[in-house]
């Protein structure tokens, strides 16, 4: 009698699924299966992004891949006692992955791999589509493919949304020996996590992004720049660098091209202001990361001074679908002048939190209420945050709101980076409109003084505001200090810091008035920042 | 006196080596600096006149750097360093309870080290795992879903080790 076939099981290595123990169920499974005389072909995947699965274990059938979630390490056993590994019945058992409704509904472009793939599997790369756009583009002149990215209509994931095919078009005209590319990949907005998913889930496609960016532009250089609060993502990064410059992917002679690119994974310094591109490119130079002013714009006077390219890990990931299908595919999808698709990121208190990747203008509501499934705690969702700390908090009454930049910045919010954190009816959004003031004074960079010393100020005014002090006075002094903040701030971290704020007086007045004396207004202690200091 | 200046010169011979492996980085101050703080657990005040010579750049140039970064530490953490983070996403799912607890059963506030040096707490302002919050790292691994008593085993078994 022959050796049964091992049946393959994927446990994801993102670094979700690890924080709640994906490491030891995988351990357990190769235990459990060897205890069981049961051979398996352990994969260890991206994730699938449905988070509150993970650990979401998958065992492949003909009819596709059954998953079982959360799996705790301690549930081993017992599963695999009940069949797991033939892909029995079990009450954690979800069924086959690809059907549910979930992900089914999903139109998933750029996460087309992530969660289906070994990430460091060059061979996995290409078997579900890899390389595809950058052979194309390599056969098309550097002006085609900036037009096929302008004719895409993809704009600048990382937030602002600035059409990424402009920018490209100012870097190849530019006329300079060294040029650059580099992906922003300092993911530092709470409530986003699509980023660091993308570099540990499909860290070739970054890669092949940044090499088509690259060939456009005419660019031999490219850094990865990637907040150190993300080690998997800087280590994942880094071995599929190696990987594909092994394979020729990069270095002097991409895919037998003759174009030459090599790629740089450099890691930050834990400060959020670095995820602003110039910030971030005076933090490349080895430099502190003050914001410059624009003009001139990176575009043409970048990194050291060279024409460099700017873009988000999610743009520059989407740039391969839009070349292997071209411009007209993308385009297709979308409202107005948002087009392609938006990863949305559930996160928060929130009972299903994960990425939804959708075309642009699905409603808030969809999201939060369908896909989200409403809040972890159960309780009724108070206020949602999209955007990232620099975002506006929204009740349920905007849960009507389409998601597309136009219409958001139209109800004085912002799509940003599609991170949506969920708040339950316990939330006190003086303490939330505090704390917005409260980051931005320990993020600053300090270049202008709106932002350095109006933060400061900001959160001083929310204190006498909710100790009762002239409540009218200060309401009125705070509503001046966001307009000076908003209008005189160098960069969006002073001009959008008041965006939660207002957000949060106009939606939420309630919340602002004067409470007990010493209550807290926020849950850490005052100055608790004190990491770097000397 | 005598092992003082014996750390000193060691130090500068590790920046030195760490400075002459990075040569041909172009910008190559962080990184430097992260190799430091790697190989030492923080950046002695030491090294910064050894790394503003072999970078030519004058030492208010390269403690500006250094101060800049919250990464940077200016003297060694404790043996277990946890990081809370306390952005928006684990704000909303009770990671305020993990500062309380931290401070009453640990007995360290955030930005402090314990007097024995055995722990070291930090907030971090997003580790993006927002869905599955409230989050901590711990030695650099990342934690989701805690609670008061997650957050104390994980801390327990990482400072007897």
């Amino acid at each position: 009698m022959s050796a049964p076939t091992p049946v393959t099981v994927y446990v994801p290595r993102d670094s979700a699924a690890t924080s709640v123990g994906a490491d030891q169920v995988a351990a357990a499974l190769v235990r459990a299966a060897a205890r069981e005389n049961h051979p398996i072909e352990l994969i260890r995947n991206g994730s699938r992004g449905m988070l509150w699965l993970e650990p979401l274990v998958e065992v492949v059938t003909p009819n596709g891949r059954v998953g079982y979630g959360p799996v705790a390490p301690a549930d081993v056993d017992a599963l695999v006692a009940a069949g797991m590994f033939d892909a029995a019945d079990h009450p954690s058992c979800v069924g086959v992955v690809d059907d549910l409704p979930w992900l089914a509904t999903q139109k998933r472009v750029t996460f087309a791999r992530v969660g289906l793939t070994d990430p460091l599997s060059p061979e996995d790369y290409l078997r579900h589509g890899g390389l595809a756009g950058l052979r194309r583009a390599l056969q098309m002149t550097q002006a085609d493919v900036v037009a096929e990215v302008t004719d895409s209509g993809l704009r600048g994931r990382g937030g602002a949304g600035f059409p990424a095919g402009i920018k490209w078009k100012t870097v190849l005209d530019c006329v300079d020996e060294l040029k650059f590319v580099c992906c922003n990949a300092d993911e530092g907005d709470s409530g986003t996590f699509a980023d660091r998913m993308v570099m540990e889930g499909d860290p070739f496609l970054l890669i092949e992004g940044m090499t088509i960016a690259a060939y456009a532009v005419g660019a031999g250089e490219g850094y990865v720049y990637i907040r150190s609060e993300y080690p998997d993502a800087v280590a994942t990064m880094r071995a599929a660098i190696d990987i594909a410059r092994g394979r020729g992917w990069l270095g002097d002679d991409v895919l037998g091209s003759g174009t030459h690119f090599d790629l740089h994974v450099r890691v930050g310094g834990g400060a959020y202001i670095c995820g602003e591109e110039t910030s971030m490119l005076e933090s490349l130079e080895g430099k502190r990361g003050m914001v410059r002013a624009k003009p001139p714009i990176p575009a043409i006077h970048g990194l050291f001074g060279k024409p460099t390219v700017v873009n988000n890990v999610l743009t520059l990931a989407s740039v391969p679908s839009i070349l292997a299908d071209g411009a007209r595919a993308y385009q297709e999808l979308g409202v107005e002048r948002s087009r392609g698709t938006q990863l949305f990121q559930l996160g928060g208190n929130i009972r299903r939190g994960g990425i939804v990747e959708l075309a642009f203008g699905v409603t808030l509501g969809e999201l939060v209420d369908g896909y989200g499934g409403g809040t972890h705690s159960g309780r009724p969702v108070r206020a949602v945050q999209v955007g990232g700390p620099l975002g506006a908090y929204l009740p349920r009454a905007d849960f009507g709101l389409p998601m597309d930049y136009e219409a958001f910045a139209a109800a004085g919010a912002m799509v940003g980076h599609g991170g949506i954190v969920v708040f339950d009816d316990t939330v006190d959004m003086a303490a939330q409109a505090r704390f917005a003031m409260e980051f931005c004074a320990a993020e600053s960079c300090g270049k202008c003084t709106p932002c350095r010393v109006g933060s400061v100020r900001g959160v001083e005014v929310i204190d006498r505001i909710t100790a009762g002090e002239h409540r009218d006075e200060n309401l009125a002094l705070l509503e001046d200090l966001c307009d000076v903040m908003t209008e005189g701030s160098l960069c969006a971290m002073g001009g959008l810091t008041p965006m939660p704020v207002r957000s949060a007086l106009t939606h939420f007045p309630d919340d602002f008035v004067a409470r007990e004396p010493n209550a807290a207004t926020t849950t850490a202690p005052r100055g608790a920042r004190t990491e770097g200091m000397r | 006196m005598n092992s003082t200046t014996k750390g000193e010169a060691s130090v500068a011979v590790l920046v030195r080596e760490i400075a002459a492996g990075h040569r041909t980085h172009r910008g190559k101050l962080l990184p430097i600096l992260h190799a430091v703080q790697e190989a030492l657990g923080y950046v002695p005040a030491e090294a910064v006149p050894v790394l503003a010579e072999e970078l030519n750049l004058s030492r208010a140039d390269v403690h500006g750097v250094v101060s800049f970064y919250h990464d940077f530490r200016s003297e060694p953490a404790g043996r277990t360093t946890v990081r809370v983070c306390r952005a928006e996403a684990c704000q909303s799912v009770g990671a305020g309870r993990l500062v309380t607890h931290l401070r009453d059963r640990h007995g360290v506030e955030l930005g402090e080290t314990s007097r024995d040096g055995s722990l070291t707490a930090e907030q971090v302002f997003c580790l993006g795992n927002c869905a599955l919050g409230p989050a901590v790292q711990v030695n650099g691994r990342l934690y989701g879903r805690l609670d008061e008593a997650r957050l104390s085993s994980i801390l327990d078994s990482a400072v007897s080790r």
